[in-house]
């Protein structure tokens, strides 16, 4: 009997879900401005924590809490048992509340200068933003920090909750002061507008009800401005034009071939004309496929699979676009990049790129400059660090469809990869297209070295390793090769295995013999660095003159000799291949270090003392160095 | 016109089924059987609709759970085509591994979590779908979409990969691998919703039925088998009860209801005092044990 009724409530209840809407923001804030405590308590006062969750935090707040065993909403939110220990927050954290009027999804984000990047992570999916500073404090460096990467991301709505008014007693003097201050600041970085907030989040002042303290103050509560912050950006989205994002070609048979992925604005209709960007095919949407039943439109945040008139090339990262308004293309841009990992994003160097589905080959210039967040001084910059703001012109290896970031953050935000690591080293928001690729048209080139480097992105070398048999070239030939590899420089070795048995077969071991194979070595160097490649020759190379000979072939700053320096003694006691035991017993004519002469280089590049370095250590100096002649 | 909030959870959560199998070769899910595993069972159709999703089901069998839950995987599995690999841990096998000879967490951490590690090393999957949502716990609300993991399945919570706007990097070095969680921005009460709205199948166990049951500390355990030792004069009595979460079954706390239907589920959610994870004996023990499990590799 009763059962209808209930369902008539759920019904309802999904509804009501729909009219109240999700608000996505980020707290942000210095050390002990107490934005957990602020969170805390908004999950607190929203009554949406259990019996259960609240005896956790009485018996934790006795246990570890830092209010004398009065309750600590922080340790709410502070979840880490790592943090629970040092006190502070180190991590994202996404908190869930919701009251009548919304619904309400918050990204907690650390203070500490080192953890910067996490707040950009947080701000990233954020439509608005709660910047928390200690009265006491006023706006510091944090604060202006993070006040300009609130903006930088494209965050529209920002609140200033100036907290712990309480051990200011209150004073409008004060709130008056620092909110003057900020806005001032705000204003500068094109922040809009700033709703500032009297706060003390411990006692609750003005979090969710307005406080008796403050009489002085007539603007809504925090909680208030959250729930009543004016969310534009969907009408914004659904007025652009048709955008769907392919992320997968969907092949159940041979009979069906659909496009999956999601419409990033605009809406797109069946009968539809779309254009595969990049590039200039155009088709027509026949169907639009879901498991619910095919649909008639699909409206900017659906999940669809698209079926075209026509077959077009479409892969993944192909943007189906409205085609009377395609999206650009482009492989140049100018844009802001985040530091986001210890690791340096150095210019020049290749890493991977993300921008909408597609990974594709990524450099970057020399930075114009970055930005000190303090004063938004422009200062020179060689690398993009770890939480800085750079501006640099960015190369992508093959033209991507794209939008400006203050248009789209789908298609106008990418990210770096390192291609050893795999760490996020960057964020990057395009600003605009560098003209010279929006309009591509190639131009003639005299393809000559210099054209076939610029292509890989490095300069050609040479790069010599001598030391007796042995000492250990090889094996830091081989490191080298690789951690140059990784990082996207097109590489060959080559070394007595793969020239004595082919090029050089008909030369045995004479002093005349080995000048030869070196001079035929250093003729095949020259070619490989002509052909544009970086080389490692790993070779005895026992003689100065022809290792001079071999330099002489290239260009000056082309030739990087390192010597592998390792004591007979050492060498003979390692014998890898057993040559110095035969060598000894007569069995070996001509062995270099024991009946033949060794000529130590005078000038190398690199001089790697094996008996206080280890390989990976040689490797990196040999690497360094490259970087120091601008080979990569 | 615009999506309404489960439109758009499902979008997201479609976008990112599709990300993680684009991107990964040899991508699973990790079916646990209970209702968030049936939210995701379905989105994952929705995603690859035509396609059968291009990727099997995973159950970390204990040889503990309920039978109903077993009958439920094997239906759900034949009934949508999908692949279905259970793995039982031999050592456990071997050993007898049981929760009442060897407790909680050393039955947890073998049969779970080293079996998880087993199954995740045998067949080698770098992407591995899992229901976890961050409303659930405090460790939960800090980890990412794409959780990375090191070739020892650990999680380093203060070396996360920062995860901005929609661009998720998935890359891994060999044995490395990514636990995904399409489910991470949904709530309680946003999973009940969707799966009477979708009318979305789930294990009977949630549903209020007379089930016999003993009273343990205050908890109440489903005696499912014979297997359960009876204490002195113990004798199980009949009550109406359901399951808010599902697991080992000597682990699973039963709560006293007479909801037999969703709407009913969800009213009594509503005017619930405890926290869903609170029926789970393994997150009792101290507060931060759920990190602490992570860290080994836990899902």
């Amino acid at each position: 009997m009763g059962q209808p009724q209930v369902q008539v409530d759920l019904e309802a209840e999904i509804a009501e879900q729909e009219r109240v809407g999700l608000l996505r923001f980020i707290t942000c804030g210095s050390v002990d401005d107490g934005k957990s405590t602020l969170i805390g308590r908004l999950l607190y006062e929203s009554k949406l924590l259990y019996t259960d969750q609240l005896e956790v935090l009485e018996a934790d707040s006795k246990r570890v809490g830092t209010r004398g065993g009065e309750l600590d909403f922080a340790l709410l939110v502070d979840g880490l048992a790592a943090e629970r220990e040092q006190g502070i927050t180190i991590d994202v954290a996404y908190r869930f509340f919701a009251t009548d009027r919304r619904r309400f999804i918050v990204a907690d984000t650390p203070g500490h200068v080192q953890y910067t990047r996490n707040m950009v992570t947080g701000a990233s999916t954020s439509e608005a933003a709660v910047i928390l500073c200690d009265a006491r404090q006023g706006v510091l460096t944090q604060t202006r920090r993070h006040a300009h990467l609130v903006s930088l991301l494209g965050i529209k709505h920002v609140a200033l909750a100036i907290n712990k008014l309480d051990l200011v007693d209150y004073s409008q003097e004060v709130f008056d002061k620092i909110s003057e201050e900020f806005r001032a600041f705000a204003s500068e970085i094109g922040i809009r507008e700033v709703a500032c907030v009297p706060l003390s989040a411990v006692n609750g002042d003005n979090v969710v009800s307005n406080s008796d303290n403050t009489p002085w103050y007539t603007g809504p509560t925090l909680l208030g401005w959250l729930e009543n912050v004016e969310l534009t950006k969907d009408e914004e989205d659904l007025s652009g034009p048709a955008r769907l994002l392919v992320q997968w070609v969907n092949r159940p048979n041979s009979e069906f071939r659909g496009f999956s992925g999601r419409v990033l604005s605009g809406v797109l209709r069946k009968g539809d004309r779309i254009r595969a960007v990049p590039g200039e095919a155009e088709s027509t949407v026949e169907r639009i496929v879901t498991m619910d039943g095919d649909l008639d439109e699909a409206i900017v945040g659906a999940s669809v699979t698209v079926v075209l008139a026509d077959e077009i090339d479409v892969s993944r990262g192909t943007v189906l676009a409205a085609s009377d308004e395609p999206a650009d293309v482009a492989n140049a841009f100018q844009a802001h990049i985040v530091g986001m990992d210890s690791n340096d994003l150095v210019p020049g160097r290749h890493y991977l790129a993300k921008i909408g589905a597609r990974t594709v080959g990524f450099t970057a210039d020399h930075p114009k400059y970055r930005i000190d967040v303090d004063t938004l001084a422009h200062l020179p910059a060689k690398s993009i660090g770890l939480n800085e703001i750079a501006v640099a012109n960015v190369h992508f290896d093959v033209p991507v469809a794209y939008e400006e970031f203050k248009r789209s953050r789908d298609l106008g935000s990418f990210i770096v990869l390192d291609r050893l690591t795999n760490a996020t080293l960057g964020a990057g928001m395009i600003d605009f297209a560098l003209r010279r690729s929006a309009n591509v048209t190639w131009q003639q080139l005299t393809v000559d070295k210099r054209a076939r480097a610029a292509q890989k992105g490095h300069q050609p070398a040479v790069v010599w390793f001598t030391g007796l048999s042995g000492a250990g070239k090889s094996t830091i030939a081989d490191l080298v090769e690789k951690q140059l590899h990784a990082q996207g420089k097109h590489t060959f070795v080559l070394d007595g295995d793969n020239v004595r048995h082919g090029l050089s077969k008909d030369l045995g071991f004479t002093d005349t013999d080995r000048v030869e194979n070196i001079r035929r070595i250093a003729e095949v160097s020259s070619l490989m660095v002509d052909a544009g490649l970086i080389v490692l020759v790993s070779f005895i190379s026992p003689f100065q003159a022809e290792r001079d000979q071999a330099r002489e072939l290239v260009a000056e700053g082309e030739f990087c000799e390192v010597f592998v320096d390792t004591p007979l003694d050492v060498a003979e006691r390692r014998d890898p291949k057993g040559l110095y035991a035969k060598a000894r017993k007569g069995e070996l004519a001509n062995f270099t270090g024991v009946d033949s002469e060794y000529e130590r280089p005078e000038n190398a590049e690199v001089h790697v003392d094996t008996t206080e370095f280890d390989p990976e250590q040689a490797a990196s100096a040999v690497v360094a160095k490259l970087r120091d002649m601008g080979v990569i | 016109m615009k999506l309404n909030h489960l439109d758009r959870l499902e979008a997201e959560s479609i976008d990112i089924f599709r990300e993680a199998v684009a991107e990964s070769e040899r991508p699973a899910l990790l079916y646990s059987i209970g209702k968030d595993s049936s939210v995701l069972v379905h989105l994952a159709r929705k995603a690859f609709y035509p396609s059968t999703p291009p990727f099997p089901l995973v159950h970390v069998d204990t040889t503990w759970k309920f039978r109903e839950m077993i009958e439920f995987r094997d239906s759900t599995a034949s009934e949508l085509g999908m692949e279905l690999i259970v793995h039982k841990n031999p050592d456990c096998i071997a050993q007898g591994i049981n929760p009442f000879d060897h407790g909680s967490a050393v039955h947890t951490d073998m049969w779970k979590t080293q079996g998880l590690r087993q199954v995740l090393d045998k067949h080698r999957f770098d992407a591995v779908f899992g229901g976890a949502r961050r409303d659930e716990e405090a460790s939960r609300a800090k980890e990412r979409v794409f959780s990375f993991r090191s070739a020892q399945h650990r999680w380093d919570p203060k070396n996360q990969r920062p995860e901005l706007w929609r661009l998720y990097n998935t890359r891994t070095a060999p044995g490395e691998s990514v636990r995904v969680f399409p489910l991470s921005n949904w709530t309680e009460l946003d999973i009940w919703h969707y799966i009477h709205r979708e009318n979305i199948p789930i294990v009977p166990l949630y549903f209020a039925k007379e089930r016999p049951v003993v009273d343990r500390e205050g908890t109440l355990i489903m005696v499912d088998d014979d297997r359960m030792p009876l204490e002195d004069g113990e004798v199980p009595e009949n009550k109406m009860v359901r399951f808010r979460t599902l697991g080992c079954y000597p682990l699973t706390g039963a709560v006293e209801s007479t909801a037999t239907t969703l709407p009913e589920i969800v009213a009594e959610m509503r005017a619930a005092t405890t926290s869903e994870r609170q029926g789970r004996v393994i997150d009792r023990d101290q507060s931060g044990s759920m990190e602490r499990k992570k860290q080994e590799g836990y899902f």
